[in-house]
């Protein structure tokens, strides 16, 4: 069969109103289905007309889903709420400006203004073997094109790895494991809580897919918890080119300080595995020691140990080591 | 009195069409019955159809038929077939369905089975130059004497250049020297050698080169995305042999060419032959996936350089050898990088020795400023490091090597009619503050260190013997016909003024034609090389002088006396120092029409062009029209413009992320037609440069021979936020001897000194550390900056 791409090919369109009948068309139509959000991601799929789902349900009409609600200090926010709503939201940047600051540094003004925190927590992989339709792993085949010894991959992962390089490129999802978010998501079931750190799954533990949603689930809502309100927060996205880019490497942080000393840190690095990667040991190291030089250089060269580059892709291993000195430093 | 045109800002006549959306690109337009056509792209970096299987597709309900290779006028390579049996690039068009709409068209094509045989490829120049590497052809992997010619090298080459960390160099195709480079770089003071990579980068207009065609009373009508128009006209009837008259030609706008659309492209071909085949108009959308494909793209260069300097900082010798990847069908910009390599730094003794190769890459164009931006954003950090070894001050070393106007340079040793590059250095240098700016050269802040740079670079900027055409009709207007294309600069409004000047007319005075070969257009220049300003302000000065010479003619013959006596100011005829009496130019135009013969285009100069004949017996009888050839002479001298970039970047060394934060771009391009337009083309051109050295990209797959970065989002030329806003520009403004108007052309030389400004400002806040290749992305400057094993060799190319 002949390839083609960049058109679009028909589907059947549902535009349900109400969550209840978004999760009863998701269920009868099982994996033929696809949840349509912003439409960034989805778009690009099916115009290549690799991704080809008989069934799309937009969620672009259903008001429940769009809207931040307080719960306490606490922040609920609707998996269809606009990232640009995101960023602008007054409680988000007093509480959570980490999520803020994320969020504004999506793609483009207009992208943010298309795209949703529920999508762009949720959207695939670059990886442009992946995505110029190749049979790879992830697309059900049975061999990863992208750690070929010849192959391109300086976009790719240096964690994680398990027949699949690719790498999550939301710039979101860090900020939201970082603030220990959870992820309401609902199918015909009922609804389950699934924590930031769990929503985002690596080859792994499902090669096809990259976060816990399966066919028939729809995230609702995001939770972001008191927990890290008004914590110092240091996000930093490091892309060839300011404007409609992807990280090539993301470090989200939030600490907890006093008398120049961390107490509490979350520490968590994107771009470099297939799920956002959250840096325990060096949450552990830097807890209770002096947000200091030393305890940056330290955090640093922690972060990368076991990380194994690619042919094109050993820079990460300094960019991420140097990004979590900084987020360390910032701490002082 | 009328106003002064030349110097000063106008709204172009197509400004509201494209704010309010009005304005028609080639995808706008709509013909009866139109049908949509896709098309079938190669999946295979080189391959021979052996059969296509289309009747799955043929059997569809709404499929209106199939446009293949053997439907196709044949062509024998390196020249390119708008569709193909012998696929020599991934992406190449095989064939092409019509139906009743584009979701039809598609999943025909869908259906189609191709049966391909699969041939040895090759994407690097240098892989095909090895002793058993693949050809790019059947036939060879370069042309020499216009035989193709299958070269390779020496075993012991690659291995000593392996060795010794630099660029193979055996046998050139191409070698042209002056002096004598062993001596002086003997007698040299200083002597520096670097291996350069100039990536290869895809043009990726916003509109892509989509156009509709349909055929009635035996002529074509075509609506398409092209640079220019009359030539693009031409050059599509040669290629389906066709009269130039039974071609009507609409090209109004053009969302962008920057070289990749100069007469058209071969795609173009496509909706004309298959309407003519199914009887209906045919549309082809051209999609952004296709353009990455056959949308053209700037070759990139694998070189070696080396410079030889006096201790003041003169350069002595300069020797040059460049690898070229001349894509699928072939390129030739290394010649123009050559010449422009010597014209920059005008060293008594030059050898430039260059070899473009064939490869299994997308097809090759010239991209604004070809062959000078890649080797001037090259060479200028390599200057530097002289010029840091040397303790010479960056732009006295410029100010020393660059030429003045008795410069003779390039295999030829041409001339040019001015330069002012010194002076552009100069006024840059004021303009930049690069007294004070330099001394930020290597300041630390935080992680982040600041660089300075300097780039200077000319590009060819004029030609010469077009027609003007023009029309003063019973309105009382001035009415300019242009068969220069509408490319996104204002050129069909802006060579029309001193036309309008030179009759003493205010601009909405002045209506412009452009954009459709019915309306009757002259013989023009192609919209590339930069030489619209110059070879149209020409062409239409002397229409204008016709006109004049015409309108006082008419005055005399109406009003008694000479012509010589009658002056032209408003809109009005009259004699020297009596402006209450005299004639309108609407009564002009009418008496103009009574006289007949040459005052109203029924008779015609003999020198002027058969196509202009053409345009003017359609305007004729019109009002009193203005015709004639451009001889305003000055053959034999080449024509070029300089732009000279300053900027100041900011290097953050622990994320390799460069950012511009200072930038100025000086000219000299002769007399400023309109200055707001010049500033366009001066900072947009910067921009595209720095993007080339910095953001965009092209990387391929060299197991499987295929492309990425397909798409803008990873293709990443740069963006609003990539480059500093508070940009200035300046120009010289001595304006040219050898034209009546002054002006010389713009478009291209930006490109190069945004480029190189960046690639030396980068280089200084490295340290001196010239990289030497491009782009300059976070990663490769990370490499560098934590002494990491680089993954890529010194000639790598298309990585990432």
């Amino acid at each position: 069969m002949a390839t083609i791409r960049d058109m679009m090919p028909a589907f059947e369109l549902f535009q349900p109103a109400t969550v209840e009948d978004a999760v009863a068309l998701l269920a009868e139509h099982g994996r033929e289905a696809w949840a349509l959000a912003g439409g960034l991601d989805s778009m690009d799929w099916f115009k290549d007309r690799i991704k080809r789902p008989r069934v799309v349900i937009d969620l672009g009409g259903i008001p429940d889903l769009t809207g931040i609600q307080e719960r306490g200090e606490g922040l609920d926010i609707g998996a269809m709420t606009s990232l640009s709503a995101v960023a602008a939201d007054e409680r988000v940047r007093s509480r959570f400006q980490l999520l803020a600051d994320a969020a504004s540094q999506v793609a483009t003004p207009q992208i943010r203004n298309q795209g949703t925190l529920g999508g762009n927590v949720s959207q695939d992989t670059r990886c442009w073997y992946y995505r110029s339709g190749w049979p790879c792993y992830r697309a059900g085949g049975n061999t990863c094109y992208a750690s070929a010894p010849q192959a391109m991959n300086r976009e790719h992962c240096i964690l994680g790895a398990s027949r699949c390089v690719a790498v999550n490129p939301s710039d979101t999802a860090p900020a939201l494991v970082a603030l220990d978010a959870t992820m309401d998501v609902r199918n015909r079931r009922g609804t389950r809580t699934v924590a930031a750190e769990d929503y985002f799954v690596g080859p792994a533990i499902d090669i096809t897919r990259m976060t816990a949603l399966k066919p028939g689930d729809l995230l609702t809502s995001i939770r972001v918890p008191a927990d890290w309100a008004g914590a110092r927060f240091y996000f930093e996205k490091v892309r060839d080119r300011g404007s409609w880019d992807f990280a090539l490497v993301t470090v989200a942080a939030a600490f907890r300080t006093a008398g120049g000393r961390i107490d509490q840190a979350r520490v968590v690095v994107n771009g470099v595995a297939a799920y956002p990667v959250r840096l325990h040991d060096v949450e552990r190291l830097v807890t209770g020691a002096p947000a200091s030089e030393e305890t940056a250089q330290a955090a640093g060269d922690l972060a990368v140990q076991g990380a194994r580059p690619l042919k094109y892709n050993g820079y990460k291993l300094a960019l991420m080591r140097n990004l979590v000195r900084r987020a360390v430093r910032s701490a002082a | 009195m009328a106003e002064k045109l030349i110097g000063t800002d106008i709204a172009p006549p197509d400004l509201v069409a494209k704010i309010t959306g009005r304005a028609r690109y080639a995808e706008d337009f709509r013909a009866d019955g139109m049908a949509f056509a896709k098309l079938l792209l190669s999946p295979m970096p080189h391959a021979r159809v052996r059969r296509i299987d289309a009747e799955r597709a043929l059997s569809m309900p709404g499929v209106l038929g199939i446009l293949t290779a053997d439907d196709v006028p044949q062509r024998d390579a390196p020249a390119e077939q708008c569709l193909t049996n012998e696929p020599v690039y991934e992406g190449e068009p095989i064939l092409a369905v019509a139906a009743v709409d584009e979701a039809t068209a598609a999943e025909a094509v869908e259906r189609i089975r191709v049966d391909l045989e699969p041939l040895p490829f090759v994407l690097d120049p240098l892989e095909s130059l090895r002793p058993g590497g693949a050809d790019a052809h059947v036939q060879g992997n370069v042309i020499v004497d216009r035989e193709w010619k299958s070269l390779k090298w020496t075993a012991e080459e690659f291995a000593s250049a392996e060795a010794a960390g630099r660029l193979p160099m055996g046998e050139p195709t191409s070698e042209w020297s002056h002096g004598d480079v062993d001596a002086a770089f003997a007698a040299a003071d200083l002597i520096v050698e670097e291996t350069i990579v100039h990536q290869s980068v895809t043009h990726h207009p916003m509109e892509p080169r989509s156009n509709m065609a349909f055929w009635q009373n035996g002529k074509l009508h075509i609506f398409a995305s092209t640079q220019s128009t009359a030539r693009t006209r031409a050059a599509l009837a040669s290629a389906l042999e066709l009269d130039l008259e039974d071609i009507v030609f609409v090209a109004e706008y053009c969302g962008g060419g920057f070289g990749s659309k100069i007469s058209g492209s071969t795609v173009m071909q496509i909706p004309a032959l298959l309407s003519r085949k199914i009887g209906r108009p045919v549309m082809h959308r051209v999609t952004r996936y296709e353009e990455n494909y056959f949308g053209r793209a700037r070759p990139g260069f694998q070189g070696w350089v080396k410079m030889g300097f006096r201790a003041d900082g003169r350069m002595t010798a300069l020797d040059l050898y460049l690898v070229e990847e001349g894509g699928a069908y072939g390129s030739g910009d290394f010649g123009t990088a050559g010449a422009v390599a010597h014209l920059t730094y005008t060293p008594e003794n030059v050898r430039v020795r260059a070899v473009s190769v064939f490869t299994n890459t997308p097809p090759k164009a010239a991209q604004r400023g070809p062959g000078g931006a890649q080797i001037i954003s090259m060479l200028e950090p390599i200057v530097d490091k002289g010029a840091r070894q040397l303790g010479v001050d960056r732009l006295a070393i410029r100010s020393l090597n660059a030429p003045g106007s008795d410069v003779r340079f390039g295999p030829r040793l041409m001339g040019l009619t001015s330069v002012h590059a010194r002076e552009a250095l100069e006024l840059g240098a004021r303009t930049f503050g690069w007294d004070e700016k330099r001394m930020l050269s290597g300041r630390r802040n935080g992680t982040k260190v600041t660089g300075v740079g300097i780039g200077l670079s000319p590009y060819t900027a004029g030609s010469r013997g077009y027609d003007g055409l023009m029309v003063v009709r019973p309105d009382g207007k001035l009415h300019v016909h242009q068969g220069i294309g509408n490319l996104g600069t204002h050129s069909i409004a802006d060579t029309a003024r001193p036309a309008a000047e030179l009759l003493g007319l205010s601009w909405d005075q002045v209506e412009i034609h452009w954009g459709d070969t019915s309306l009757g257009v002259p013989r023009s220049s192609n919209q590339a090389g930069s030489q619209t300003t110059h070879a149209h302000t020409r062409a239409n000065h002397a229409a204008a002088e016709d006109a004049k010479r015409k309108i006082q003619e008419v005055a005399a013959r109406t009003l008694g006396g000479a012509p010589g006596d009658y002056v032209l100011d408003g809109g009005r005829v009259f004699r020297r120092g009596s402006r209450g009496s005299g004639m309108s130019f609407a009564d002009v135009a009418r008496r103009a029409i009574e006289l007949g013969g040459h005052f109203d285009g029924h008779e015609l100069p003999d020198d002027i062009h058969a196509e202009t004949v053409t345009a003017a017996s359609k305007v004729a009888g019109q009002g009193l029209v203005g015709v004639a050839k451009d001889n305003y002479g000055g053959d034999g001298a080449g024509v070029y413009s300089w732009v000279v970039g300053f900027a100041v970047v900011e290097l953050d060394t622990e994320t390799g992320v460069v950012e511009v934060v200072d930038y100025t771009g000086a000219t000299d391009c002769g007399t400023v037609i309109h200055p707001r337009s010049l500033g366009a083309q001066v900072l947009g051109g910067s921009i595209q440069g720095m993007g080339m050295a910095m953001t965009q990209r092209w990387v391929f797959d060299p197991k499987w021979g295929v492309p990425f970065a397909k798409r803008l989002y990873t293709a990443r030329p740069p963006g609003m936020l990539d480059v500093p806003l508070n940009a200035q520009w300046a120009a010289v403004g001595i304006p040219d001897p050898t034209t009546p108007v002054g002006a010389k052309g713009i478009g291209e030389p930006p490109v190069g000194a945004g480029a190189a400004a960046i690639t030396c400002a980068v280089a200084d806040a490295l340290g001196g550390r010239c990289l030497c290749r491009t782009p300059l992305t976070p990663d490769i400057i990370l490499t560098e900056l934590e002494g990491l094993r680089k993954p890529y060799s010194p000639t790598a190319t298309h990585i990432g």
